[in-house]
């Protein structure tokens, strides 16, 4: 199990490391373009300047990339523990094949839908009176979609055993996006784009954010299946 | 259920769920608090005072997608 968990953080930092590539190219560009914006409208409602406490050198380099290698990490030992419970359990494929769907459904249903109905936000964007309100609700998404995942794949392996593995796949979709877009329609949203803000500016941002949250996911899948599948090729000890 | 000759390939040995839970439990929470520094901290909630990691970790948090702001 410890040397599972280390391949799982071993994938995670790889991906992290990754992850941090493309959010530096792709999303520092509008991470500054956002703050621009806010320095903008402070200056303009004759608000004092912010003190800098850590400088956007150093937010953008290593702030950066400690947030995103430390997120992996995490993110790939967790996955580990989840590829530990299913393996034999819930599946019975390779390792390679296991992570790869433990990938995708940790990708939709821990970022993709939450996302969908709490987007990232650049800075600016979102009211600071609001943070505790909107990390319960971002959160609370996030519990709620991965409740309904655990729904969902219990009915799609009852259903299999009678109507065949398509049927049950197809049913257990059915209901986890029936779950998840009942959470949407009942949980309030949030809209909280300053006067002004650059659409296309808004749009790129969450671009790049989505394209963090898929490189992290993919690499993690397929660097952890790698590595397990040279685990498995050893002895078992 | 989920089970095709042409994806098994050779499956790892299943761990034993008394050899995975105090993994899970152990590391399960240190994750989960190394996230919550990256994500959270001195935003939504706070262990420590002042605003150095939240603003060290700014970027990350914003694109990552959580909350923050
Ligand atoms: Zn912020």
């Amino acid at each position: 199990m410890g040397s599972l968990l280390l391949r799982g953080m071993i994938a995670g930092l790889i991906a992290g490391i990754l992850a941090f590539g493309f959010a530096k190219v792709f999303g520092e560009p509008q991470v500054d373009r956002a703050i621009g914006f806010e320095e903008q409208v402070a200056k303009a409602k004759g608000e004092p300047e912010e003190p800098e406490i850590v400088s956007r050198d150093v937010q953008a380099s290593i702030g950066l990339f400690t947030g995103v290698a430390v997120v992996g990490t995490a993110m790939g030992g967790l996955f580990a523990l989840a590829f530990a419970f299913v393996n034999g359990r819930v599946t019975h494929l390779s390792p390679r094949t296991t992570t790869v769907i433990i990938a995708i459904l940790g990708f939709i249903a821990i970022y993709l839908v939450p996302n969908l109905k709490y987007p990232a936000n650049p800075p600016s964007v979102g009211s600071p009176d609001t943070i505790g309100y909107r990390t319960q609700l971002y959160f609370g998404m996030i519990v709620f979609s991965l409740a309904a995942l655990a729904i969902a794949i219990s009915a799609a392996r009852q259903f299999a055993t009678n109507l065949g593995a398509w049927n049950g796949a197809f049913i257990g979709i059915g209901i986890y996006i029936v779950l998840t877009s009942l959470a949407g329609y009942m949980l309030p949203s949030i809209n909280e784009v300053p006067e002004g803000f650059p659409a296309d500016l808004l749009w790129k941002f969450r671009v790049a954010s989505f394209g963090i949250q898929t490189i992290l996911w993919a690499a993690m899948g397929i660097i952890f299946g790698i590595l397990l599948e040279r685990l498995s090729a050893k002895p078992a000890r | 259920m989920i089970n095709s000759s042409v994806l098994q390939g050779s499956a790892l040995p299943v761990i034993p769920l008394r050899q995975i839970l105090p993994w899970a439990l152990f590391g399960g929470l240190l994750f989960l608090l190394a996230m919550y520094f990256i994500g959270v901290e001195e935003g939504a909630m706070a262990v420590f005072n002042g605003s150095y990691v939240h603003e060290f970790v700014h970027d990350g948090r914003h694109l990552l997608g959580f909350p923050c702001h």
